[in-house]
């Protein structure tokens, strides 16, 4: 899959809070979740995202919390990936098992707010457009690669039963 | 080469009884809560999934938003106890019989040594106190595990804390925990497993365990453990008195650690956890000067008894600072009863403090004691991040019991041996049986 959207970058350790407050998880809606996304440090952001967007962060993101809103609520403000040095363990989890693309990636100094990236998540290969620079990431080990190929875990969890290997 | 205890649990419960970097494995217990269950719910049965795999392993525990703050999460409390009742799930709790749930867990005994447990809240890895392995989720990953009694884990790897010296007065497990948080930083355990051990664990009862768990996740650690030992047996035997044996598991002496730490205690303060980070960690006496506009007592980190009685042992016969708000929250029906019965709830009430029944509430800024912009609060509760507590312009200051009732008084952050100028009898019998502990 090759995903091409603008950047949003943001800071490390940007945690569930900020990615969706708590106040909001009664609701399991993803449009509603995704027009209050980053609402706790940047009220406008979900109305500058357009759709396939793409957000660049520094380490470990989606610290705190477990809700499965968090990645549910950048989906559904239209972001279609998410770059970060590292992510909190849940967050990671929880945006491989919903099918929110994520890649790991070190150097993100040079990728800033507004250039446009295109992203083959196959090959693991980041273009920075605008700077007409290359990044290369390690890709996940095959067993995420399953999960993720699956769309999520439900539907890997459905096709499972034909494998042998779990 | 050996196995650390988290290692020895995951290979057992693995379908395929090895250790590989991918671990799918049979979970003894999977549940969730008022906000997560019901998304959990919602995929489930968009997945069109129509049995469970074992009803007795699954629990729903409404602590969130309950008492309903509002007709949505009344209607999210509903959906749960109609799901619960179609696929014959017993454990299923609403306001009226749990509390908390990290409290309500192991009081109950849901939760056993041993035992691999998955819950959609991430203070899931309280249970570690009990030497169980015990991991948060998401909602999805639950969905899964009540259709299929599995889940997917990715092998860890353990750093070791070591804790020797003489336990400081007024420090309590909560300290020790945000120091050692305070050292390493919000992601300095990432995706690793805290194994929390040496003389001063040994020393510290469950309730300080119990704190000390709840809080691993704040350092991104996957979760937090502790070996089980006569207090754990003597715990778990008295929740559940049909366990007859408790098993001992340790991790192997040659065991592969990813990193040891070690920390003598001896010379600490009450530590404090200052906006917006778990991690922005200073002694207590360095805030003096922070007023305060709201003190929480409460949440899964710091709701226990021992936790109240220590809160009320600093209140007793004085009030709190006019013009405060003071909140407790008893972190369990059981708690509730038992605070009742040995009169704090009696001292907390003549000190000026609201009783709230008990509930997450205040702790994500959920309800019951929302902040407004510039306020600024002091909480025995484990988050401080952005607006955690509400206007995103508050402040969450992040403390123990004792100093969070000191500071009531005052107004202001507070060193409890401020106050109690008298030792208490229960701190003083703590000294009086404290000696150097050294590994």
């Amino acid at each position: 899959m090759v995903i091409k959207g603008r950047v949003h970058k943001l800071g490390k350790d940007v945690n569930t809070d900020d990615i969706i407050a708590a106040k909001y998880l009664d609701s399991q809606d993803s449009k509603f979740l995704g027009s209050k996304c980053m609402e706790n440090i940047d009220p406008q952001f979900s109305k500058r995202v357009k759709k396939g967007d793409i957000i660049v962060a520094g380490e470990n993101f989606g610290c705190g919390s477990s809700r499965e809103h968090a990645p549910v609520a950048i989906k559904g403000c239209g972001i279609s990936l998410v770059i970060a040095k590292s992510f909190a363990r849940i967050f990671f989890r929880n945006a491989i098992n919903i099918g929110l693309p994520i890649i790991e990636l070190t150097d993100i100094e040079k990728i800033k707010t507004g250039n446009l990236l295109k992203v083959d998540l196959a090959k693991g290969l980041i273009i920075n457009k605008r700077k007409n620079e290359n990044f290369s990431t390690k890709s996940f080990p095959q067993f995420l690669q399953k999960i993720i190929a699956k769309g999520g875990l439900i539907n890997w969890l459905k096709d499972k039963k034909g494998d042998k290997n779990v | 080469m050996g196995l650390t205890l988290i290692e020895k649990i995951l290979k057992k419960k693995s379908i395929n009884k090895r250790l590989d970097n991918f671990i799918y494995a049979k979970i003894d217990f999977c549940f969730g809560n008022d906000i997560t269950a019901p998304l959990a719910a919602k995929i489930f049965e968009k997945a069109k999934f129509n049995s469970v795999y074992n009803p007795r392993k699954v629990g729903f525990f409404c602590d969130h938003f309950v008492p309903a703050r509002d007709q949505k999460a009344a209607n999210n409390v509903k959906k749960l106890k109609e799901f619960a009742k179609k696929f014959k799930i017993k454990n299923f709790y609403d306001t009226n019989t749990c509390g908390i749930e990290h409290v309500f867990l192991p009081e109950k005994g849901l939760v056993k040594t041993g035992d691999l447990v998955i819950g959609a809240d991430s203070h899931t890895c309280t249970y570690g106190a009990l030497g169980a392995a015990s991991f948060g989720i998401g909602s999805t990953d639950l969905a899964a595990a009540i259709k299929e009694g599995t889940c997917w884990f990715r092998k860890p790897e353990t750093i070791k804390f070591v804790y020797s010296g003489k336990i400081p007065q007024w420090f309590t497990g909560k300290d020790l925990i945000l120091y050692t948080i305070g050292k390493i930083g919000v992601s300095g355990a990432l995706y690793k497993v805290m194994e929390f051990g040496g003389p001063v664990i040994r020393a510290l009862g469950m309730e300080d365990r119990f704190t000390i768990c709840n809080m691993a996740i704040e350092a991104g650690a996957q979760t937090g453990i502790i070996e089980p030992d006569k207090k754990t047996v003597k715990f778990i035997k008295k929740v559940n008195p049909r366990i007859k044996k408790v098993p001992l598991i340790k991790s192997d002496k040659d065991a592969n650690y990813y990193k040891v730490m070690k920390f003598d205690i001896s010379l600490l303060k009450p530590q404090i956890a200052c906006p917006h980070l778990p991690s922005n960690v200073v002694d207590v006496d360095k805030l003096k000067k922070v007023s305060l506009d709201q003190v929480v007592i409460g949440s899964c980190t710091n709701g226990r008894l021992k936790d109240l009685g220590q809160a009320a042992e600093a209140l007793k016969g004085k009030t709190i600072k006019k013009g405060l708000r003071a909140i407790v929250i008893p972190g369990s029906h059981k708690v509730y009863g038992q605070a009742f019965k040995k009169g704090y709830l009696d001292i907390f009430h003549k000190a000026g403090f609201m009783v709230s029944p008990p509930t997450c509430g205040p702790c994500l800024g959920g309800h019951t004691g929302i902040l407004d912009k510039g306020e600024v609060a002091l909480a025995t509760t484990n988050r401080n991040f952005i607006g955690r507590m509400g206007h995103p312009e508050s402040f969450v200051y992040l403390s123990n019991p004792a100093v969070a009732a000191a500071s009531s008084i005052t107004g202001k952050i507070t060193h409890p041996a401020e106050i109690v100028k008298k030792v208490p009898m229960d701190e003083r019998r703590r000294m009086k049986g404290r000696r150097r502990l050294s590994s």
